[in-house]
C-alpha cells in the first residue's frame, strides 16, 4: 500500500491543481489576517470557510482523481498488487496531499502572524484537525461514490449533490424540523442529527473549543449542556473517526467485489 | 497450467462466459479467437483477476486463484488498450513498474529491441498509438514470467515493430513459455499460433490445432476456415 500511495502522492505533487489549492489557503490566510488585524477572529472566520470549502474540495477532488487514474488503476490491477493497498493507497495519496495543502497553506500566514506567541495557538490546531477530519472524510465518501458509478457524470453528479446536501440541504431540513416539532423534547433528536452529518459536528467542535456561546446555535448549545466541554469534544472527535473509519471500510469491501 | 471448470460471468443482463471449461498446457503459443463480444477479453481478465466470475473455479498449477494476488507474480499482461498515467515520463513509469513487482527486469535489452531510446525522457500523453503500444510491450515482457498473455499485441503497430514483435515472442516460446494471445489479424495469429481456441457466445466452440481446424471445416485456407466457423453460426 505504502508504494501505491508514494506513487499517488507524488503523481498529485506535480499536478498543478494542489498547488492552486495550497496558494488559496495561502492568499485567504493572509488576507484575512490582514482585514482581521486580530488571530481569534480570523480564527473565526476560517472556520467559516474551511467548514464549507473543504468538503466540497474534497469530494470534488476525490472523485476527479479516481476517474483520472482508471487507466493506472487497471495498469495496477494486473500486476501482483492486493486491490485493498491500490484503492487504500490511492485514497490516502489524494487525502494527505490535500490536508498537506490545507495545513501547509493555512499554517504559512498565520506562523507568519506570530501565532506561536498568541494564545489562539490551541484554536488554530483544533481549525486544522477539524480542517484534516473532514478532508479524510468527504475524499473517502467521494471514492466511494466514484467506485459505484462508471459513469463519470454520475459520479460528479452525486458527489455534488452528496456535498450541497451535507453542507446547505441538511441544516435546512433540521432547522424545519425543529421549528415544526417545536413543542416536543428536542435534544436527543437534535443530537442524532448532529452526529449524522459531519460537517456540524466539525462546527461544534471548534465552537466548543472557542467557548463562543452566542455562534454554538441550539445543536451547540444543546451539545454543551449534555456533555460538557471536554466530554463534547471528545466525542465528537469520535464520530469524526467514525466518519472516516466506516467510508474507508467500504473503499476497501466495493473494491474487493468490482469488475474491470 | 491454468486449469478452468465451468466459469460463468454476467454483466448485469448480459451473460458474457457461458460455462468455459479448459485446461492450458505449459509451453506454447495459444491464440484466443472469436467475434467481438464473444467474451475473449472477459475470459483474461477473469485469469488475471480483474473480473471476479459469478460461477466456476480458475486454478494455476493447482492454485484456486479466488482472493489470493501473490500469483500475478507469475504472469505478465498486456492489456488491449495502452492507456498510462499522462504525466509521467516512459523511464518513470517503467521505474515504477519494476519498484511495484519487485523482480529482475530486462528492460534495457527490449527498450534496444523495440528502437525506443529516444523516447524515454517523453510524457507518456504526447506519445503516439504505436509508441505507447511498444512501452506497453516492454513493461509487459520485461519480468520473464512464464505465462504471458496478450491481448491485441499488433494493434498500432507498424510493419518493422510487428517483425520485431513476432521475432521476440518466438524467442520467449523458445524458453519453453506458455502465451496466450487475442488477435483479430488472423495472418498474424496462422503465423504465430500452434493451438487455437474459438470462442463463440460465451462458449468454446473449438479447441486444437490449426491443422484439425482446417480438417474439420474442410477449408485448406486458414481465413476461410475461421469464416466458415462463422457463417455457419450466423454470427
Amino acid at each position: 500500500m505504502f508504494k501505491i500511495l508514494k506513487y499517488s502522492f507524488y503523481d498529485l505533487s506535480r499536478s498543478r491543481w494542489s498547488y492552486v489549492y495550497f496558494l488559496f489557503y495561502l492568499l485567504l490566510g493572509f488576507t484575512l489576517l490582514f482585514l482581521n488585524n486580530d488571530l481569534s477572529g480570523a480564527v473565526i472566520t476560517m472556520m467559516n470557510v474551511i467548514i464549507v470549502l473543504v468538503p466540497l474540495i474534497g469530494t470534488i477532488f476525490g472523485v476527479m482523481y479516481y476517474y483520472d487514474s482508471k487507466e493506472f488503476t487497471e495498469l495496477l490491477l494486473a500486476q501482483p498488487i492486493k486491490r485493498k493497498s491500490i484503492f487504500l493507497g490511492q485514497y490516502f495519496g489524494v487525502a494527505i496531499s490535500l490536508a498537506a495543502s490545507l495545513i501547509l497553506g493555512l499554517g504559512i500566514p498565520f506562523v507568519a502572524y506570530g501565532l506561536f506567541q498568541s494564545g489562539a495557538i490551541w484554536d488554530f490546531v483544533i481549525l486544522l484537525v477539524t480542517g484534516v477530519f473532514l478532508t479524510f472524510i468527504f475524499t473517502a465518501l467521494a471514492f466511494n461514490i466514484a467506485l459505484s458509478n462508471e459513469n463519470k457524470i454520475k459520479g460528479f453528479g452525486f458527489a455534488i449533490l452528496l456535498w450541497l446536501f451535507l453542507a446547505v440541504i441538511y441544516d435546512g431540513i433540521f432547522l424545519m424540523a425543529l421549528v415544526h416539532f417545536q413543542e416536543y423534547p428536542l435534544d436527543k433528536f437534535a443530537l442524532i442529527a448532529t452526529m449524522g452529518n459531519p460537517i456540524d459536528l466539525s462546527r461544534i467542535l471548534i465552537l466548543l473549543k472557542l467557548d463562543i456561546s452566542a455562534l454554538l446555535g441550539y445543536t451547540g448549545a444543546v451539545f454543551k449542556n449534555f456533555f460538557g466541554t471536554s466530554m463534547g469534544t471528545i466525542l465528537s472527535l469520535g464520530m469524526l473517526s467514525l466518519w472516516v473509519i466506516l467510508p474507508v471500510w467500504r473503499i476497501s469491501a466495493k473494491a474487493k467485489k468490482k469488475d474491470f | 497450467m491454468v486449469t478452468i471448470e465451468s466459469l460463468y460471468k454476467k454483466f448485469g443482463k448480459n451473460e458474457v462466459l457461458k460455462g468455459i471449461d479448459l485446461t492450458i498446457k505449459d509451453g506454447g503459443i495459444i491464440a484466443v479467437l472469436g467475434p467481438n463480444g464473444s467474451g475473449k477479453t472477459t475470459l483474461i481478465k477473469s485469469i488475471l483477476g480483474m473480473v471476479i466470475p459469478n460461477k466456476g473455479t480458475i486454478s494455476i498449477n493447482g492454485q484456486n486463484i479466488k482472493k489470493d494476488w501473490k500469483y500475478r507474480k507469475e504472469i505478465d499482461y498486456l492489456p488491449q488498450i495502452a492507456n498510462f498515467p499522462g504525466n509521467l515520463t516512459v523511464q518513470e513509469l517503467i521505474k515504477m513498474i519494476k519498484d511495484l513487482r519487485d523482480k529482475p527486469a530486462n528492460d534495457d535489452e527490449l527498450i534496444a529491441f523495440f528502437k525506443l531510446e529516444n523516447f524515454l525522457d517523453k510524457k507518456l500523453v504526447t506519445l503516439s498509438g504505436g509508441t505507447k503500444q511498444k512501452v506497453n510491450l516492454v513493461l509487459t515482457f520485461m519480468f520473464n514470467s512464464p505465462l504471458v498473455i496478450l491481448d491485441e499485441p499488433t494493434s498500432g503497430l507498424d510493419p518493422i515493430s510487428l517483425i520485431r514483435l513476432k521475432e521476440w515472442i518466438h524467442k520467449e516460446k523458445a524458453k519453453g513459455k506458455t502465451i496466450l494471445i487475442t488477435s483479430h489479424i488472423m495472418s498474424f495469429v496462422e503465423e504465430i499460433a500452434e493451438d487455437l481456441l474459438f470462442i463463440l457466445e460465451g462458449k468454446i466452440y473449438f479447441n486444437g490445432s490449426v491443422q484439425e481446424l482446417k480438417k474439420q471445416t474442410g477449408q485448406t485456407d486458414f481465413e476461410h476456415a475461421i469464416a466458415n466457423i462463422l457463417t455457419e453460426h450466423h454470427v
